[in-house]
């Protein structure tokens, strides 16, 4: 068997147990162990012939990665208010896969995602529509993954900060576009857009670390809003918002810990969004992604109790799950077995992945195959590690706009 | 009426449909092509159909026009993608703008709701119509209709806690949770609301407190690998003055659960938790607990809870860490006195 993978026989006792009570949660959990098992199974076949399974699909999810990042199936048109989260997805995904694009598609990509931003400031969803701070996020971030002159320019810092307090709420809250729903997402998006373009002022964001620990919960996690049940998405905008503000010690983080560790499936080795519901791929990064955020500030509080070799949650049992149980064999990733490939889950699976292979200090830890590995990322932004340093510094030297609420 | 209120959709079926660009009554209308600029970047192969109707959406978002045949096109856009935010706002511009009677509008967006219930855009829009409206009065059904296909439907819950919060509807609330519990004792988003409930009427008085307990122990019992549960009597014992240590209902059950051989992790967990409340409160030999403490976290970590053994072995150093400084701390300051 290969070296760094769990023994299959051992963790068969891992399977969920209803205790004579099954429900609904259980019965769905159950049938999705039989095919996370199956999976597994095969997996310790093939890993007799190949020791250097289970192996990451490069080839082909590049190919997948490149072919969509110029034309995509008549399917996408449900994401047609999501373009640069489209463009966001596949450049992140090219990125950590070492992936390189042409300079002249570089420059093409990033003139598309200019006719994405707004005359009013900010980004839309596609060109001729609304600003929107979702959309916004994933172009800034894209932009700087593109990482070129011509790329950071294209951001209209000045009205990018004013399409900020446009959507501000007095509690310090973000809408996510005017007139739009208020929930955690947009006070993360805003913050990462607003300290990677070096647009912060303590104003823009009065009140809003205060905002967002109302929505921790009593599991410990974040929610959308305040009252509503812990996630896994809105757990990560919850603590990285709280990290951009450098007040992660306003929030419970022994509670955030223990909820999150929780979510860790025992068995599958993925995690969950939700406390009893069913593994998804992208959570590999939404939760696993929130291990280094809380890696510093445990370093911060309890030096001597953290590890140094490792993040608090098992990152061989992740990779095993990415590699065995998410990847299409035609390339892109999934969520869970038996369900499409697409470009979300292809992204925040390799953004897992990233994770769950690297430590602080460069130290590797990859499961299978040595050519598994890919570039590190920078977890508040997840934009990788090279693309987020030299952005924050390129846009360091501009001077902060100092725009004031209309 | 009746043909303002139905869209174009009905009004030429799948096979006569007619693209806008043949409309008479909208031949006045210059469409707008998408302006994607010189080179197809995630470039999506749209039907005819949706590039038609978007080419006439951009048109009337451009001539700012607020009229009949405009809501009708932004139904007919939003058939095609219900996750665009622009025109679901836009609607609501020409909806204020037309003084639209509101009640047709609620029938639609629920319809929108029930073929796309995991829709950010379809709930926001049924919120502002209920602001709008200030009639609260379908919106219990409405999400329960929801809840009873997904159970755990997240923007179903947040509706119904807004429209419970906004306009004070918590009154059977705690009987509709307890019925989904009896469906799925393992509902994580049923004990969430619960908790909830509680929290915005009547608070977690004394009284409450012990209710409660007495609620969740026996669901305990009954599946005690529920983590849901678990989590719930942790957020109950936030507001005991006790602590989670010191409640006699909650020590009796985890000792008898453990005493009868069961290894639940939630329990281990809530034991170690228990340990670690009980030397910071300095209650008890604090060696003793520690101990106890170290040797739950090495069990969890090498055998029930394998998953999360690095998160045990932290666990574990922490505890020991911080009873050795405050040990040192103690003879500190005997030496001082």
């Amino acid at each position: 068997m290969a070296a760094n993978v769990r023994s299959f026989e051992a963790i068969k006792k891992e399977r969920f147990k209803d205790e004579n009570c099954p429900t609904p949660t259980s019965e769905e959990q159950m049938k999705v162990e039989e095919s996370v098992e199956q999976l597994f199974d095969l997996f310790s076949k093939m890993v007799e012939i190949d020791l250097d399974a289970p192996t990451l699909l490069r080839i082909h999810h590049a190919a997948f990665l490149k072919k969509s990042l110029t034309y995509l199936p008549n399917a996408y048109q449900c994401l047609d208010a999501s373009r640069p989260w489209l463009c966001y997805w596949i450049l992140h995904s090219l990125e950590l896969l070492d992936e390189t694009l042409v300079s002249e598609d570089i420059s093409k990509i990033a003139q598309f995602l200019g006719k994405c931003q707004s005359p009013e400031g900010g980004f839309a969803g596609g060109p001729g529509q609304f600003p929107h701070l979702a959309p916004t996020y994933a172009a800034v971030n894209a932009l700087c993954t593109l990482g070129t002159e011509e790329a950071y320019n294209i951001i209209d810092r000045e009205k990018l900060q004013k399409f900020l307090w446009s959507v501000r709420s007095p509690e310090g809250a973000f809408q996510m576009h005017p007139g739009g729903e208020v929930d955690i997402r947009g006070v993360y998006c805003a913050l990462a857009v607003a300290r990677l373009t070096n647009i912060y002022t303590d104003a823009l964001f009065d009140n809003s670390a205060n905002w967002i620990v109302s929505c921790q919960t009593y599991e410990g996690g974040f929610s959308g809003s305040p009252g509503m049940e812990a996630h896994g998405g809105y757990a990560f905008c919850g603590l990285a918002a709280l990290s951009l503000l450098g007040k992660e010690q306003l929030c419970d983080i022994k509670s955030f810990l223990r909820w999150i560790v929780n979510r860790q499936m025992r068995f599958e080795g993925g995690f969950q969004g939700r406390t009893n519901k069913l593994v998804d791929g992208c959570y590999s990064f939404w939760q696993g992604g929130a291990f280094p955020l809380l890696h510093r500030i445990l370093t911060q509080q309890d030096p001597s109790a953290v590890s140094m070799e490792r993040w608090l949650f098992h990152q061989e049992a992740l990779q095993e799950y990415i590699l065995i149980c998410c990847q299409n064999s035609s390339g892109g990733l999934v969520d869970k077995p038996t369900k499409p490939r697409d470009i979300y889950h292809t992204c925040y699976t390799l953004s897992g992945l990233s994770v769950a292979q690297h430590f602080v200090h460069g130290k590797a830890n990859i499961v299978g195959n040595p050519n598994n590995e890919l570039a590190p990322i920078h977890p508040v932004y997840n934009v990788g590690l090279e693309a987020a340093l030299n952005a924050l510094q390129y846009f360091q030297q501009l001077p902060v706009p100092q725009t004031q609420p209309s | 009426m009746a043909e303002a209120d139905s869209s174009s959709e009905e009004l030429y079926d799948e096979g006569n449909w007619v693209f806008y660009k043949y409309r008479v009554d909208w031949n006045d209308v210059v469409p707008v092509p998408q302006d994607d600029g010189p080179y197809p970047i995630v470039a999506i192969a749209y039907s005819e159909k949706f590039r038609d109707i978007y080419d006439y959406f951009r048109a009337i978002l451009k001539s700012c026009e607020k009229s009949e045949r405009a809501l009708q096109l932004t139904k007919d856009a939003l058939d095609l993608n219900p996750a665009n935010y622009t025109v679901w706002q836009y609607r609501r511009e020409i909806l204020k703008h037309l003084n639209k009677d509101l009640i047709p509008e609620l029938q639609y967006v629920k319809e929108m709701i029930e073929e796309n219930p995991k829709n950010y855009q379809v709930w926001h829009h049924r919120r502002v119509i209920v602001e709008w409206l200030q009639d609260p009065s379908y919106e219990l059904n409405l999400t329960e209709t929801i809840l009873s296909q997904d159970a755990k439907n997240y923007h179903a819950w947040q509706h119904r806690q807004w429209v419970i919060r906004t306009f004070k509807l918590f009154n059977n609330e705690l009987e509709y949770v307890e019925q989904l519990l009896d469906d799925d004792i393992r509902n994580n988003s049923a004990w969430n609301q619960r908790y909830f409930v509680i929290n915005n009427t009547t608070g977690f008085t004394k009284e409450v407190i012990d209710r409660e307990l007495e609620f969740t122990l026996n669901k305990i019992k009954k599946v005690t690998n529920n983590e849901s549960a678990w989590n719930y009597l942790r957020g109950v014992l936030l507001h005991h003055t006790g602590g989670i240590s010191q409640d006699p209902a909650v020590k009796k059950m985890c000792e008898e659960l453990y005493l009868s051989g069961n290894r639940s992790p939630f329990l281990l967990a809530f034991l170690v938790d228990m340990c670690e409340e009980k030397i910071e409160r300095a209650d008890g030999d604090m060696n003793d607990s520690l101990q106890h403490a170290v040797q739950l976290c090495d069990v969890l970590a090498n055998e029930y809870d394998t998953i999360r053994k690095e998160y045990w072995n932290y666990v574990a150093r922490s505890l020991s860490q911080r009873m050795n400084s405050s040990e040192d701390e103690a003879t500190g300051s005997m030496k001082t006195e």
